[in-house]
């Protein structure tokens, strides 16, 4: 596949451990995802997938393991930390702001100032450098949004989820982390989701893509990393199984064979 | 293609009109008719009488801008009316003792502290807006009384009156002056500023602007301290105008603000608000006031029809924002 000819890590999990109390959400889970690799990652409910993103997106430091930027060991203290070392996650509320249009909430707390110096002192928004750049990275996403001026509110699912990854992307992230990107779309707008996923990791950027919809998953992903009770219990390229395999990894039926055979 | 038809459809021309952001202009110019076919024979028409409007309502008009901040990011500041008079006292006592500048110092310092106070206290006990600040208006009003002994507080100072009461500059008063100054800060702020959009994207979402890495706890606060010192301006106004200063200064003002800001198509909800709309909303409810005064109609129904045009307006939003 071409898309192995870039197999780099962009980002490893080492061994992370997370507790809550008395309770092991996390224990030692190890993965790597390469540049430009859509990863799916799988797990019944309360398997650990949900507090794995949260410690790679800074929201919650691990007690245990390493996480490591292209083989560079990082610590996330805060979401920001995160984002700034290039993990960006488009949570299911996607962190977009209804009232505001697509240009102010793909540049959010990332305004570009005027570069006249006082009024960039003051805070002076320059709305045109603004919405040049968004075009041209929505450009980049052959994007189906209708106008840059128009209201998040009076967007579809699919375009909300569009801006999401867009603002993402268009901050320079290397890996992209989605939780449930399709779960409340219909039918169509799901496959531009998927679209939009396989068309960012043909530019490089790597996809940790959590999901329940098995056929997205086989539609979308390169390698599947199944959790179960807090421990990565499969790693597999999607090429080697099918739809029923998937399903008994993630219940457990039959995890640790196909892991080996991985 | 359906989502195409749909956005295009919600902005037909005929449902933009009817969007609340302009109800402002409609009932603006509908009162104005409306006094102006009653009340032509009292002068109600005439220039002076605008002007007239425009002064006495400025302290208002600052309040609306300053309280817009407060909603912007979904706070609501209930104690702006007592702020208003503690600033005016506060102001009035201290140029007894000191000079102009320094007195001004002295009352803004209390509008940025009390802004301060309600700000820490609600973002650290986590409680509502609405009930910090009704009891700091309490705390306040109180200590406005004691401080004050009940007593109006006479100012003298020429150059005090002068720049926040009657005065002129290049043949325009001076509370037009400071009319159009919060008027334009209050926009520019909300509109072109980095600390405008954040104010909204707080009260907008506020789990989407601490997601992207905004302190929304601190930019509330900065609201809250906006507002606060918008009223102890607003207090110094009515203390150079009046040439004097009284606890029962911005008594009724609470009322007739929030009025102004909700008729002007800012959401009590947070996340909306309209700078102009605030600016022509204080107008409006100053004509209101002037032509019901020149109709001959007393403060108790003056008082009933802030309270009418408040239920209106909150009635008209609420109805939006269930229609989407």
């Amino acid at each position: 596949m071409v898309r192995n000819a870039l197999s780099q890590t962009i980002l490893e999990v080492k061994g992370i451990t997370k507790r809550f109390g008395g309770v092991e959400a996390l224990r030692g889970v190890s993965f790597k995802v390469n540049k430009g690799e859509v990863v799916g990652l799988l797990g019944d409910n309360g398997a650990g997938k949900s507090t794995l993103v949260r410690c790679i997106s800074g929201i919650h430091p691990p007690d245990e393991g390493d996480i490591l930027i292209a083989d560079k060991p990082v610590r996330f203290n805060s979401p920001m930390d995160a984002r700034n070392a290039g993990v960006e996650t488009v949570f299911q509320d996607l962190a977009i702001v209804p009232e505001f249009d697509v240009v102010q909430n793909l540049y959010l707390n990332r305004e570009i100032r005027s570069s006249n110096p006082l009024l960039r002192w003051i805070g002076w928004l320059d709305t045109k450098a603004m919405t040049k750049r968004s075009q041209k990275s929505l450009n980049r996403l052959n994007s189906r949004i209708p106008s840059l001026s128009e209201k998040i509110i009076n967007l579809s699912g699919g375009q909300r989820q569009a801006v999401a990854i867009a603002r993402a992307v268009s901050w320079g992230a290397e890996v992209v982390i989605m939780d449930e990107p399709t779960a409340a779309l219909g039918v169509e707008q799901s496959a531009q989701v998927n679209e939009l996923i396989k068309l960012i990791s043909s530019q490089g950027v790597a996809v940790v893509l959590i999901s329940h919809n098995m056929q997205h998953v086989m539609d979308t992903c390169d390698r599947a990393v199944v959790l179960y009770q807090g421990r990565c219990s499969a790693d597999v390229a999607i090429a080697d199984v099918d739809k029923n395999d998937l399903v008994s990894l993630i219940t457990g039926a039959s995890g640790l064979q196909l892991a080996e055979s991985a | 293609m359906s989502t195409t038809s749909s956005v295009l459809g919600r902005h037909d021309w005929s449902a933009r009109l009817l969007k609340r952001q302009y109800f402002i202009y409609y009932m603006f110019i509908l009162v104005l008719a409306g006094f102006a076919l009653f009340l032509n024979d009292t002068g109600f028409l005439s220039p002076s009488n605008f002007m007239n409007i425009i002064r006495q309502t400025a302290p208002i008009t600052i309040m609306a801008v300053g309280l817009s901040f407060a909603l912007a990011v979904g706070h609501i500041d209930l104690s702006i009316g007592s702020v208003v008079a503690l600033s005016a006292i506060v102001g009035a006592i201290l140029l007894q003792y000191v000079g102009m500048p320094l007195a001004v110092a002295g009352a803004l310092l209390t509008g940025v502290l009390v802004g301060l106070i309600n700000g820490l206290l609600i973002e650290r006990l986590r409680v509502s807006s609405l009930l910090i600040t009704l009891g700091t208006m309490g705390v306040i009003t109180g200590i406005t009384r004691q401080v004050s002994n009940l007593e109006s507080i006479p100012v003298i100072d020429p150059m005090f009156r002068a720049l926040f009461g009657n005065g002129e500059f290049l043949g325009i008063p001076g509370l037009l002056w400071w009319t159009i100054i919060f008027a334009l800060i209050g926009y520019l702020v909300m509109n072109k500023l980095v600390f405008g959009r954040h104010l909204l994207a707080v009260g907008g979402s506020p789990d989407a602007a601490r997601a992207m890495g905004i302190r929304i706890e601190n930019v509330r606060i900065k609201a809250l301290v906006v507002c606060s010192l918008c009223a102890a301006i607003a207090g110094l106004l009515y203390a150079g105008r009046l040439a004097g200063a009284r606890y029962t200064l911005g008594e009724a003002d609470l009322l007739t603000v929030i009025a102004a800001v909700a008729i002007g198509g800012a959401s009590l909800f947070g996340g909306r608000v309209s700078i102009i709309g605030a600016v022509i909303g204080s107008w409006l409810m100053g004509m209101i006031n002037n032509g019901l005064i020149l109709s001959g109609f007393s403060t108790d129904e003056q008082m009933i029809t802030r309270g009418l045009i408040l239920i209106t307006a909150v009635a008209i939003g609420a109805r939006e924002a269930r229609n989407g």
